[in-house]
């Protein structure tokens, strides 16, 4: 049943709605486990909205093997999605650190307060994001120290490649998954893909993985399906490679994945003078997992993230 | 007064982005001043430029008491006011919401990183901000309770009002809240306008900045006592939200006495014209903050009342 989860009235005949879509067994115990599919936050991401589709679409075509709720907010920022927007179009806010939210406060910290009440109660929340324009993301999923011996045994079954661990001292407080999981709402953050577009084969993936949990979380009637064992990387064993200048970045590998220590990943080049002013290569042996999409780079932009932790790992 | 460049960044076709700053006096550091840290914040980069003629002609008279150093930072983000974009113009980073910074950081990181790495270890740090929705303001300075705020030194600018505000989780990675963290009394000194210069509130930021200035001992300068300041905690304010989206007609200006049940505001119909609902004032006091735009969306915040304040 799609409802109405926050509703603002807009200056002019119009209201700015985020809805969800709450699916459920037929006869209800209220006893049923709960997961909740969060998406659209930023609105340049956009695989959420097909993984979204087709959670939908598959319990729709099965409706008896659902034993549990499974919510899904497709669009949480309507506006920033219509616009392509990453922030929320008139204020120009990152919806995503805005959350906890506030009820008395400006209209985005009311949505942002508005979509937590609705997902507390969940006994796990997905949260999934497309990374941005700039970079392009190996399907993973992220979380802090803090929270990982909570956090690893749902990340385990979520079909991802990779998992993040990374310093507690680098999370941003304002975030939803930061919110929520202080709240007592396990929630993870996925991460896949380039802004503005949608990769079928990573949506396929965490498909896949979103109904393992859900079996092992007893809110899906199916058989255990095999999913990929996650290479778990925590944030020492990550290089990060900067822009050293400013410039146009020329990626010189077609696919992420395994790397060699000295592999060519790129130059950036100064166009008017025909020089490269950095080449990139890879200082170990290991994964890449993030690399850069937008060519326009200034210095200290990211170029790549490097995992090192197993050489020569496939995947 | 010397003029220098901060932090510099190779421009690829634009011309390199530099942050400059400009050092009065000399010795300890005593007092750092950041102005515009987002590309619309026209009336604080204003601020900077009359506090920065003033000290001029203040140090050319001596009266920059020996062995004080004061910074001036007019910009922190040149080449976002000069495309008319809030934010980093590449990417659309709040330059004040990644403070302390990374220096391997991406590059809003680096550029906070450097500039704290400049304006860290001074005694007093003051910016000039503004606010994250629209509207006009009392002047008033603004304090993090962080633990190492102090309403009594915040009291010397002479404004009328000390804000305390409990941080929220999105507040810590401003300058503000970084500062007072790293042992600076750190202040944000609102003043009614961000996009547009009002002259007047600009001028009596200037006077606040050198009156605290004269009362720390940076400064020989005479001027008026100001205030004696009301200190207000934020969530003390009452904040006024609307019904309806619509065109709004703001009834009641900053500083104007409300008493419970004046109509303080109205939504119109955009197509019809008639009054969709009032806006009606649940208490006694004063307006410290009122919106302003020709519109506004339902539950929007369009007043914050200081309550039971009476002139």
């Amino acid at each position: 049943m799609i409802e109405e989860v926050v509703s603002i009235d807009l200056p002019v005949h119009e209201r700015l709605v985020i809805k969800k879509n709450r699916l459920e067994p037929e006869n209800v115990t209220g006893r049923e486990k709960r997961i909740s599919i969060v998406t659209g936050t930023h609105g340049d991401e956009l695989d959420g909205q097909y993984v979204c589709y087709e959670i939908i679409s598959r319990i729709l075509q099965h409706p008896e093997k659902l034993k549990g709720i499974v919510d899904i907010y497709p669009d949480v920022n309507p506006l920033g999605l219509d616009m392509g927007s990453r922030g929320i179009p008139m204020f120009d806010l990152d919806m995503n650190r805005v959350f906890p939210g506030d009820n008395t406060g400006a209209v985005a910290e009311y949505a942002a307060a508005g979509i937590v009440d609705n997902i507390i109660g969940s006994d796990f929340c997905l949260d999934i994001h497309s990374s941005n324009i700039f970079l392009k993301e190996m399907p993973q999923l992220r979380m802090t120290e803090e929270n990982k011996d909570r956090l690893l045994p749902y990340a385990k079954a979520l079909n991802a490649d990779f998992v993040w661990i990374y310093s507690s001292k680098t999370v941003l407080e304002a975030t939803l998954a930061y919110s929520l999981n202080n709240m007592g709402v396990p929630t993870l953050v996925a991460e896949m893909g380039v802004g503005h577009r949608i990769n079928n084969d990573y949506c396929m993936q965490l498909l896949d993985g979103i109904f393992n949990l859900m079996i092992q979380l007893d809110i899906w009637d199916d058989k255990p399906s095999e999913v990929r064992k996650p290479i778990i990387s925590t944030e020492g064993q990550v290089s990060f490679l900067s822009a050293e200048d400013s410039g146009i970045f020329v990626s010189a590998i077609a696919l992420m994945g395994t790397i060699s220590v000295g592999t060519h990943i790129g130059d950036i080049i100064e166009p008017i003078t025909g020089k490269v002013v950095q080449r990139i290569e890879a200082p170990t042996d290991g994964i890449i997992f993030s690399l850069r999409e937008h060519p326009v780079v200034y210095k200290g932009a990211l170029i790549a993230r490097v995992y090192s932790g197993r050489k020569q790992e496939q995947i | 007064m010397r003029k220098e460049v901060l932090y510099s960044l190779k421009g690829l076709y634009r011309e390199d982005f530099e942050i400059e700053g400009y050092r009065f006096g000399g010795g300890e550091k005593s007092a750092c001043i950041v102005g515009a840290m987002r590309g619309n914040e026209m009336q604080q980069l204003y601020i900077c430029s009359l506090l920065i003629n003033s000290l001029k002609q203040l140090e050319a008279h001596g009266a920059i008491t020996h062995n004080h150093e004061i910074l001036v930072v007019p910009s922190a983000n040149r080449y976002s006011m000069n495309v008319g974009k809030r934010f980093w113009a590449v990417d659309n980073i709040d330059i004040n919401r990644t403070f302390p910074g990374d220096v391997h950081g991406d590059t809003t990181k680096q550029i906070a990183a450097a500039l704290f790495e400049k304006v860290k270890g001074y005694s007093y740090g003051i910016q000039f901000a503004s606010f994250y929705m629209p509207g006009d303001f009392i002047p008033h300075v603004r304090m993090m309770e962080t633990g190492y705020q102090s309403a009594s030194l915040a009291n010397l600018f002479g404004l009328q009002y000390v804000v305390i505000r409990k941080p929220k989780p999105m507040d810590t990675a401003t300058l503000n809240y970084n500062w007072q963290m790293n042992q600076t009394n750190a202040f944000s000194i609102y003043t009614n306008c961000t996009d547009s210069i009002d002259d007047k509130s600009a001028r009596q930021a200037v006077s606040s900045v050198l009156r605290f200035f004269t009362r720390m001992g940076i400064l020989k300068y005479n001027n008026h006592s100001g205030y004696i300041a009301s200190v207000i905690n934020e969530h003390d304010l009452l904040p006024v939200k609307t019904y309806d989206g619509g065109f709004y007609r703001r009834l009641k200006e900053p500083g104007d006495p409300v008493f419970r049940g004046d109509v303080i505001g109205e939504v119109i119909d955009p197509y019809e014209g008639f009054v969709k609902s009032q806006i009606v004032s649940q208490t006694d006091g004063i307006i410290f903050f009122a919106h302003t735009a020709p519109t506004v969306m339902g539950n929007q915040v369009v007043y914050k009342i200081i309550r039971r304040m009476h002139e």
